[in-house]
């Protein structure tokens, strides 16, 4: 018998009877009064920073402006201008002073944020930036994770994660630290 | 034989201001996830619904893990699967022997703890660095994870700024957190960088699409992967869950359990390698199918490793998770270690007041507390109990069945309670024991439920 058999019929032994799949009834679940006001105040929470523009102009210009002083930006984000091809070495990106990759959507209950492997272009990227910026327009926010899996397909790609805020640790004496491995700075640009 | 809980216990005691330390820091931790908790109000359903989610999963498992491993396999992924520890480990090390490598990087995973990995392949000449801040900490100071959340948590700031100072040659006498891991974030840069292959714990495998799920703050698990050309995710049996939708109940409750975050920094959902990557996943049993046959301990196999049980847990906060000479440490570990090896542990259940409190907090509401008592009595059954504990286990059972001489005792009264409380709440035993104080009361009234109970 092989491991993988052995293990199954073990489990067919040793398993209770059949105990049914609750029913779970997401709708019944409240909702924040405001969710860009609930989403904002928990990303602060998790130690990151909103910032509203009124219009994708402001990206460009923000992009834009970083480039030509000479800062390595890496730029995902179609309204940010020129969207940037990512280097696979990560010794090359080790280096990179700020990524802006674009969200799918914000969770308001914890200010979590999806993001694709097509939108990052490498998966090391929104991690080994040293800053990052997510992008997202007013209108992507959902109240609570169980509407964020209603939204998404989690194996669409190969690669998703919800990012809330930056890199952090507190493993010495319980300080919390920001910066662990990751981002040291984490801003949600809203395009409101 | 390892000593015992009481004698290691009694050794980190030694150090009175360090036990207060923490105690108060673990206290510290609780608290926050008291308040995390109390900002839903649907957080009982959550649980609920968690618990519910979990049972139907271990009822169907056979039928779960079949359908797992034939969407991770369609997704690209090699599926292996380890009866026991030293399975897991020789699969493992023919991954990286066959690639010629020497050198790895491993995210937290309290499997490969369990199963003893990193010095298993240390013997074969093979370097494992531990990416996860507490973990590299414990590591260099050659000492095992004590929290299964916070590995370093028995350590004091200087503890690290010394150990630093010798491994990484940070400055004498800077306690600073800050700068300590800055010095950490450049070493283990380094070893992201040149590493070929990583090792990450699964904290949710979803049967439906064959994916899985690590959760981290330091993002030290996304660092090594995405750097790496293989990835190895270690998982036992237990971590399926059903559908997708079903990670929305557990990642809600996960760090807000843990450690009063409203989730964890990075949630990742790994499906399919990336291009020229490799991706394997290997399913351990390692006494999982046997503790699945334990009526009374199955549901131990429903835990999220949270360790809401360990911060909460009073004898655990004053004597550490050393003391449990377990991977897995605190209530819950008090729980699987007898199913491993019962009498290396025959102590660990009697490590716990049986106060509740690990019942009251867990979010997949495993009845922590009672199982605790259970295995105390198969402990008895099987002659594995120390005789210390055996005199004191029938002393309180003659007492407390006499409800007269209890009153009559007095300050003898006061004196079980102090030094034996962890029998007074076992309603077997204690007929005074009110069920409102219990998790999930029966539906009876207090008479009817005392005149059952009474001729215990
Ligand atoms: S037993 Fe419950 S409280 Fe303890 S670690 Fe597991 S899930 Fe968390």
């Amino acid at each position: 018998m092989t491991g993988r058999e052995k293990i199954l019929s073990d489990v067919v032994k040793n398993k209770p009877t059949a105990i049914p799949l609750p029913v779970l009834d997401f709708k019944s679940i409240d909702q924040p009064f405001d969710i860009l006001e609930t989403f904002t105040k928990y990303v602060q929470a998790v130690g990151g920073e909103v910032v509203h523009v009124a219009h994708e102009q402001a990206l460009l210009q923000q992009v834009t402006n970083e480039r030509s002083a000479g800062k390595y930006i890496i730029n995902r984000v179609p309204a940010g201008g020129q969207v940037d091809d990512v280097p696979v070495d990560p010794a090359i990106l080790e280096s990179v002073y700020r990524a802006y990759i674009k969200g799918s959507f914000g969770v308001a209950e914890n200010g979590a944020i999806w993001v694709m492997e097509s939108a990052m272009g490498n998966r090391i990227l929104p991690f080994i930036c040293e800053q990052l910026v997510l992008v997202l327009h007013k209108t992507e926010l959902v109240a609570n994770m169980h509407e964020a899996y209603a939204s998404i397909q989690i194996d669409k790609e190969g690669y998703g994660v919800f990012i809330a805020g930056p890199s952090k640790t507190a493993d010495i004496e319980q300080s919390l630290v920001i910066g662990a491995h990751g981002p040291k700075a984490l801003s949600v640009l809203i395009i409101m | 034989m390892n000593p015992s809980h009481a004698k290691l216990a009694e050794a980190f005691n030694a150090d009175e201001k360090r036990t207060d330390w923490h105690d108060q820091t673990l206290w510290f931790v609780r608290q926050k996830r008291d308040k995390a908790a109390h900002v839903l109000p649907e957080w009982e359903k959550l649980r609920q619904w968690a618990s519910d989610i979990k049972d139907h999963t271990l009822s169907n498992l056979d039928v779960y893990l079949a359908e797992f491993e034939q969407k991770a396999t369609a997704n690209g992924v090699q599926v292996h699967w380890a009866l026991d520890a030293a399975d897991h480990n020789a699969i493992i090390h023919k991954i990286i022997r066959d690639q010629g490598l020497t050198r790895i990087v491993k995210s937290k995973s309290m499997l490969t703890e369990e199963c003893h990995l990193n010095d298993y392949l240390q013997q074969s000449g093979i370097e494992v660095i531990d990416t996860d801040l507490g973990e590299r900490i414990v590591q260099f100071r050659k000492e095992p994870p004590s929290h299964i959340v916070l590995p370093a948590i028995h350590l004091k700031k200087q503890d690290v700024s010394e150990t630093f100072q010798e491994h990484l040659g940070t400055e004498a006498g800077n306690y600073d957190p800050q700068y300590l891991t800055q010095a950490a974030r450049i070493h283990l840069r380094e070893k992201f960088i040149q590493s070929e292959l990583a090792i990450t714990g699964v904290n949710f495998a979803v049967a439906e699409t064959g994916g899985f799920v690590v959760c981290t703050n330091e993002g030290n698990a996304d660092m090594g992967v995405h750097s790496a050309k293989i990835h190895i995710g270690c998982m036992g049996i237990e971590k399926i869950i059903p559908k997708a939708e079903h990670l929305g109940v557990f990642t809600r409750l996960l760090a807000r359990s843990a450690t009063g975050q409203p989730i964890t920094t990075y949630t990742s959902h790994f499906h399919r390698p990336r291009p020229g990557q490799e991706m394997h996943i290997v399913i351990v049993d390692n006494g999982r199918t046997r503790q699945l046959g334990r009526e009374d301990f199955r549901n131990s196999l429903k835990c999220i490793r949270c360790a809401a049980c360990f911060n909460t847990c009073p004898v655990y906060r004053r004597s550490g998770g050393h003391s449990y000479h377990t991977a897995v440490a605190g209530p819950i570990g008090s729980i699987l270690n007898p199913n491993l090896d019962m009498k290396a542990n025959a102590d660990l259940p009697f490590a716990s007041t049986l106060c509740g409190s690990c019942t009251n907090v867990c979010p997949v509401k495993i009845n922590i507390h009672e199982q605790l008592w259970k295995w105390r009595q198969v402990i008895a059954e099987e002659g594995l109990v120390a005789p210390s504990k055996k005199y004191s286990m029938k002393m309180m059972a003659f007492v407390l069945a006499r409800p007269s001489l209890y009153r009559i005792a007095g300050s003898a009264g006061r004196w079980v309670m102090r030094n034996l409380s962890f029998l007074v709440k076992v309603k077997s035993l204690n007929p005074w024991y009110k069920q409102r104080e219990m998790p999930d009361a029966p539906k009876e009234s207090f008479r009817d439920w005392y005149k059952k109970n009474k001729e215990v």
